[in-house]
């Protein structure tokens, strides 16, 4: 285990130095879409007094779905492209591989660190959203570990996958035609409720779902302890089953 | 000077070589059409029935949205084509050193790939103009100017693009470029009238290229005919060209270094 | 500070059907001399005409009538084979079924017919070098300008390049080279201008370089490398040959007669570790002209 935090610290130490590029895509893109979606489109929704919403505010409606959103954009981009591009011919795998180090402990250094990612920028937003007052006083903090939990379902299983492929286009094709799709249906812009049953059967069922539901009651302090621990459980299945994989996919690319 | 001046024929050969490329696959043009689809499903009729009408607007907010959505799409197009796929080309792919030996001009090459910027946004803009007709959007005849006007949009886009990308030192700086179309994309009235804005922060937005380009395209389609739409021509027109004659200039000195 | 010349007065002409050749250590300014008879740069200073036009009016009918083989392919990594060669004639205006004519003739010349709808991605670096030939002959080039062809290339594929260069020459097209090679300036050129500082400092045929500039043999001699300084004075002071140069590992004599210096040398009770009498090469004129330090 001790080796594995040697691997986390190498990406840190590489990310001490290319942390300003990814500020963008971490924190300015969700502040932005708060801004710009949540309080600028805010205004138009909250004009038309539509209650289905529950009464609360388009912006805090929307702020805790972003925070999920977010949450499963870095740890995607993190367990992504960079897993691809650490394990093909000139990624930092390569070297690692010739260092005691096993495939198990270069993946959960590398674990460690979509973690750190998930965690440091979700904070961001979460201040952020405390800045503009959002959400059920203190419950805001309780966002924080739940959009943890919904950035490693996503990051785990897709280092899983990512590590045998042959080209970092493959991720950005993946992002492209997966991540985004559940990006705009998972309840973050709306309200699933709005859907017709079938279809909304289908988008409650996608992970993203439960994760911007699980950072929404969270935030907006309408929790229930039942539902809480199902969809807690449901993201924690995702995490689970990634890093059983990725043990396998991980020691076949890198010692096969 | 030896980069001096353009000739239709020397141009057109390398319109002609980005087409081949471009027409090799229809992928690129539907997968340019996904993400504009995604915001107006979400956004236009998900988050529309949450919001109704626009105040002061006739028609519901997805026939709203709608024209705005295209004129992004047109944008995006020509934009992305002539940032990160001629950055591509200058810095990876070596491709113009190897056309400034044979008789092109800087100016032909300038001009060739804002012309293939423009071409590249039309497939896209016609698909979205027909999901549009197909999810009951369209709601005047004014939207068969949306076509050649999102040409403009390319033009104008094509050539700033240009522009920004002589000043690309490497591919880590397109996280910037993104930090500037992103906000553009939020907040030149896409997704809301500019009357939501307070009246200090009005002029900022109707700099944006993109707001003047959401107002040609959106007014016809929503049958208004104001001589606004003048004032975006002119304005698309001259950032575009500005774009173009500085990306010549620069190119000039980069490529013949 | 003043302004940076690559290329300071330098003064050549070339005739039809001619080889010449450019030779001269990195930096010497050779590469700035091709691009500004490519037309693809402006010279500062001085006249320069080529097919007797001048290229800061002329730039694109002269580009139109040469050939250029840049020192790196830059061959179009989004196209084929076949693609590179026609997209490449259309940068000239030249008509589709002209441009489709020639392509037949210029992939059996480049030995890339097997290739012709390959990524330009899958060729190997000889096959690379053949395609970037043949993509500049695609508007029957008057003169065609090579930058460095050969470097980087295995033996094999050399001499088959060599071999497409000859059939060119023979064809009447003028070929401007440069080469750090001496071998292959040797072999191609016809005439050679030898480069440093951004100035031309010989020219002539390859025999008359070294006849002008070196004897018609050189003798090498090892010995022992404690003792090489002294024995340098020694045959220094006996003026054995014309000249002679010490180098860190032996001691070299120009001499138009070897054997002679060598009986002369045994003669003075020296005996080297080995010693060897050869023809005189363009390499010697070479690192004569333009000195034996490094330059980076």
């Amino acid at each position: 285990m001790l080796r594995a935090w040697y691997a986390f610290r190498y990406w840190l130490t590489v990310y001490a130095r290319t942390w300003r590029g990814t500020i963008v895509i971490s924190v300015a893109n969700p502040v932005l879409f708060l801004l710009g979606i949540g309080i600028g489109l805010g205004h138009l929704v909250d004009h038309g007094h539509s209650m289905t919403l529950g009464g609360v505010s388009y912006t805090a409606f929307f702020a805790p779905g972003l925070l999920a959103a977010s949450a499963m954009q870095t740890g995607f981009i993190e367990g992504g492209g960079r897993v691809a591009g650490a394990a093909g011919s000139v990624g930092a795998y390569r070297t690692a591989v010739t260092t005691p180090l096993e495939p198990s402990e270069i993946m959960a250094g590398h674990l460690l660190f979509i973690t750190f990612r998930v965690l440091t920028s979700s904070a961001v937003f979460v201040a952020v959203m405390a800045v503009f007052g959002i959400g059920a006083g203190w419950w805001v903090l309780a966002a924080l570990p739940a959009a943890l939990l919904t950035g490693l379902a996503f990051g785990a299983p897709t280092a899983a996958w990512a590590v045998g492929v042959r080209s970092i286009r493959n991720t950005q094709t993946l992002y492209r035609f997966v991540l985004m799709p559940m990006y705009m249906f998972s309840g973050t812009f709306f309200a699933l409720s709005q859907l017709p049953r079938g279809v909304r059967l289908v988008a409650s069922a996608l992970p993203l779902s439960q994760g911007v539901a699980l950072c929404r009651s969270l935030t907006l302090g309408t929790a229930s302890a039942p539902t809480v621990a199902a969809r807690v459980g449901y993201l924690l299945a995702f995490v689970v089953a990634g890093i059983c994989v990725a043990r396998i996919t991980y020691r076949r690319r890198l010692h096969g | 000077m030896i980069a001096s001046g353009w000739t239709l024929r020397r141009t057109g050969s390398l319109v002609e070589r980005n087409a081949r490329i471009y027409r090799r696959s229809l992928s690129p043009v539907l997968a340019s059409l996904l993400e504009p689809l995604l915001y107006l499903l979400s956004i236009g009729f998900g988050v529309g029935t949450l919001v109704g009408k626009v105040p002061g607007i006739d028609v519901r907010y997805a026939a709203f949205v709608a024209p705005a959505i295209l004129a992004t799409t047109a944008m995006n197009a020509a934009f992305n084509q002539m940032t990160f796929v001629v950055f591509t080309r200058m810095k990876t792919d070596r491709t113009y050193d190897a056309i400034v030996p044979t008789p092109l001009s800087i100016a032909d090459i300038a001009l060739g790939e804002v012309a293939s910027a423009v071409l590249s946004s039309l497939l896209p803009s016609i698909g979205f103009v027909l999901v549009m007709l197909a999810l009951g959007l369209v709601v005047s005849p004014g939207i068969l100017l949306a076509i050649p006007a999102a040409l403009l949009v390319g033009y104008a886009f094509g050539g700033a693009g240009l522009a920004v990308t002589t000043y690309l030192r490497d591919f880590s700086d397109f996280q910037l470029i993104q930090l500037v179309m992103l906000p553009m994309f939020l907040f030149a009235t896409t997704f809301y009238p500019l009357s939501v804005y307070p009246g200090w922060a009005r002029p900022v937005v109707e700099i944006l290229p993109l707001y003047q380009s959401i107002q040609l395209l959106r007014e016809p389609a929503l049958g208004i005919f104001h001589w606004d739409i003048a004032v975006a021509v002119l304005y698309l027109l001259a950032v575009g060209s500005f774009g173009l004659a500085l990306a010549t200039r620069r190119l000039t000195r980069q490529l013949l270094a | 500070m003043p302004p940076f010349r690559a290329v300071d007065g330098i003064d050549f002409e070339f005739g039809r059907g001619e080889v010449f050749g450019f030779l001269g250590p990195n930096g010497a300014g050779k590469s700035s001399t091709m691009r500004m008879l490519g037309a693809t740069s402006p010279v500062s200073a001085g006249t320069l005409r080529v097919l007797g036009m001048d290229p800061a009016e002329k730039g694109p009918e002269i580009r139109a009538r040469i050939g250029v083989v840049p020192q790196d392919d830059c061959l179009d990594r989004e196209l084929t084979v076949r693609e590179n060669l026609f997209v490449y004639g259309r940068y000239f205006g030249l008509a589709k079924n002209v441009i489709r004519e020639r392509i037949a003739g210029l992939l059996a010349f480049a030995q890339l017919e097997e290739q012709a709808d390959a990524q330009v991605e899958t060729l190997s670096g000889g096959m690379r070098r053949r395609l970037t030939i043949a993509r500049s002959l695609i508007n029957q080039p008057e003169i065609l300008l090579l930058d460095e062809p050969t470097t980087g290339l295995d033996p094999q594929a050399r001499h088959v390049l060599w071999d497409r260069l000859y059939r060119l020459k023979r064809d009447g097209v003028t070929l401007i080279i440069t080469t750090h090679y001496m071998d292959e300036a040797e072999q191609l050129c016809d005439r050679l201008a030898v480069m440093d500082g951004g100035k031309i400092v010989a020219e002539g045929s390859p025999r008359e370089l070294i006849d002008a500039h070196v004897t018609r043999e050189v003798l090498e001699l090892r010995f022992p490398a404690d003792d090489q300084a002294e024995v340098a004075e020694r045959l220094r002071a006996a003026q054995l040959g014309e000249r002679i140069e010490l180098l860190p590992d032996r001691v070299v004599v120009y001499a138009d007669d070897g054997e002679t210096v060598l009986v002369a040398v045994h003669g003075m009770s020296l005996a080297p570790i080995t010693a060897l009498v050869r023809r005189a090469t363009l390499e010697d004129v070479f690192l004569k002209l333009t000195g034996r330090s490094l330059i980076d």
